[in-house]
């Protein structure tokens, strides 16, 4: 029945959305379509649960809903979760062989509010392990690799997100961002991401990490899809999420084609200093000079802690990392050592079986800054410097409307590159924790290309409440470029 | 300041993991190394700053709302249990811990 000159699999959102209304291709095509895809690209280690008759049913009932007339807006489009989301209908495992099997008995709020929308759920996808990662080599299942190269990482902790949208394995994907964990990989898989305001999407359902950072969004290739994705994803979540914002749902989408002209970008001269690799620099660089010819403006500023914001979000990410896995002790749910002396062994081995090396580092300095005697000189010192961190953005907003730098200060490193260095990936964090910290939203637009023909991401930082301006701008620059439009060689 | 191997056998024992031997000689180094960086934070003169968790309370109240006392969720005690490793008459099973 799809007569369209385009590959199903070319289509984003927007079109998918539109062909399905208008009853050029049935849910059930395009679910068909896309799960074939997953499958005949399996290698790419982008899903960690896929089961075709959850899948199926759905997109059948897409497919009367659409008959009927009753379809939601995104009805039939078919997208895929990260696996830190939990699901009733497929298992939920955060990554991690502790939760090896788990079925949740319920669905996420994120979750349940696209699927209010219509959208038709594929699977779920690989993730670093309770998304503390950020190359996705610490899923505990097996690694991803980057479709532009596959002896490089996707980035993570939403690293099968990025995948399965670049490969063209889900027109768009969830992902969730704690200290860039959207922005990164999509930066290094050349697709469109956003991550909101801290508070407009619902954490109910979303595995915790660090509950005052971590924020769900989506990934795609376009804005135009991220803004028509956040519209139903975000909203209050009063009963079920005490830091759930009281803000009514936007239509995002609702700026997208607004002028720019007169727009102030500030550019903080923090994030292009000598730990930029010049690859990066050119291609943002290239980006700016595409937002000057529509009118733009670019303003110096100056975002004085950016440095400060790796040990900032290194104490306070663990520290709650460390309290929320608490919750990992092999009774109510999970994984159970089989053999122990006693209760309290029984929680160590579980733990310690359960755990990668990342997740145990990160319980450990948690536990460490929260111990009697440490806590005023980290946890409550990198809160103090948080405050500072968010009062320094919001100095600059005073010049400018948005503000713009790379995501990330290289493209993506080759499997295995940091080798067993945790401090190397939390250095590489640099440009996307500030706007974690200061509970901002941020976005990563594909920017072109820099060494190894590898995509570069260019990062947006908006004031709070203005992802619209945020995805105006992006949308903007993808009118006047086609890097997002991009594919690698062989999907 | 350094931690020391006695520090990493109290923090696990707090954090209830077992460690081996070998894997504790690495989170030493790894930890120390880590906490090389975190120097630079605890130089900064935070006098009178108030500490912040939720970001936006930066520019407006933010107010941690509480739900009403009433129940709202119906009886899943079934479903709830389902991922649970040792279940008997709808208990979760533990080892013995009263003698």
């Amino acid at each position: 029945m799809h007569s369209a000159s385009k590959p199903l699999h070319d289509l984003g959102v927007a079109e998918l959305a539109a062909s399905l209304r208008a009853g050029q291709v049935s849910a059930v095509e395009a679910a068909q379509h896309f799960l074939g895809r997953a499958r005949s690209h399996e290698s790419l280690g982008a899903f960690l649960a896929i089961d075709e008759e959850v899948t199926m049913n759905q997109a059948r009932a897409a497919d009367a809903r659409l008959a009927a007339g009753t379809a939601g807006p995104l009805e039939g489009v078919p997208l895929a979760h990260k696996d830190i989301f939990v699901t009733k209908d497929l298992p939920s495992t955060a990554g991690s062989r502790m939760l090896e099997g788990y079925r949740s008995p319920f669905d996420a709020t994120v979750v349940r509010k696209l699927a209010d929308a219509g959208v038709v759920t594929l699977g779920k996808l690989n993730c670093d392990e309770f998304a503390m990662g950020s190359s996705n080599e610490n899923s505990a299942y097996q690694p991803a690799c980057n479709p532009w190269d596959l002896s490089r990482v996707p980035g993570g902790s939403s690293g099968g997100s990025a995948v399965a949208v670049a490969a063209r394995l889900a027109p768009a994907a969830t992902g969730t961002d704690t200290g860039g964990s959207i922005r990164q990989p999509a930066s290094f898989c050349g697709i469109t991401g956003i991550k909101p305001t801290y508070g407009r999407a619902s954490r109910y359902g979303m595995i915790a990490f660090a509950s005052s950072l971590d924020q769900a969004g989506p990934m795609a290739r376009s804005a135009e899809d991220c803004a028509l994705l956040l519209s139903n994803l975000c909203g209050p979540d009063p009963d079920r999420d005490s830091t759930s914002l009281d803000l009514p749902t936007e239509d995002f989408a609702r700026s997208l084609n607004d002028s720019i002209d007169g727009l102030r970008i500030g550019i903080p001269k923090e994030f292009f200093g000598e730990g930029l690799s010049a690859d990066v620099r050119t291609a943002v660089e290239g980006v700016l000079g595409e937002f000057e010819k529509m009118g733009a403006r670019l303003v110096p500023i100056s975002l004085p802690r950016t440095e400060l914001s790796i040990p900032v979000y290194y104490i306070i990410a663990p520290a709650e990392a460390s309290s929320n896995l608490s919750r990992f002790d092999g009774v109510k749910f999970g994984h159970r050592a089989k053999a122990f002396a006693d209760l309290v062994d029984m929680y160590k081995k579980t733990r310690a079986e359960g755990f990668g090396d990342e997740v145990k580092r990160r319980i450990m300095i948690g536990t460490y800054v929260l111990s009697h005697g440490y806590y005023d000189a980290y946890y409550l010192q990198a809160q103090k410097i948080r405050r500072m961190i968010a009062d320094d953005f919001q100095q600059a907003f005073k010049s400018c409307d948005l503000i713009a730098g790379p995501v990330a200060p290289t493209v993506a490193w080759k499997l295995g590159g940091h080798g067993n260095d945790p401090l190397a990936d939390y250095l590489a964090d640099i440009f996307t924790l500030p706007a974690s910290l200061a509970g901002l939203p941020g976005m990563s637009v594909p920017a072109g290309f820099g060494d190894g023909a590898m995509p570069v991401g260019l990062q947006l930082i908006g004031n709070y409440f203005t992802e619209s301006r945020l995805l105006n701008a992006a949308h903007r620059l993808q009118q006047a470029t086609d890097f997002h439009s991009r594919k690698p060689e062989g999907v | 300041m350094s931690l020391t191997p006695d520090d990493i056998a109290r923090i696990a024992n707090l954090a209830r993991l077992e460690l081996h031997p070998d894997e504790s000689e690495r989170m030493l180094t790894q930890i120390n190394g880590f906490f090389g960086i975190v120097e630079a934070m605890r130089a900064v003169d935070t006098t009178g700053v108030e500490p912040l968790a939720h970001p936006v309370a930066v520019i407006q109240d933010v107010a941690l709302r509480l739900r009403a006392d009433v129940a709202s969720e119906p009886n899943q005690r079934e479903a709830n249990q389902r991922s649970a490793p040792a279940v008997e008459r709808g208990l979760f099973l533990v080892p013995k811990v009263i003698e």
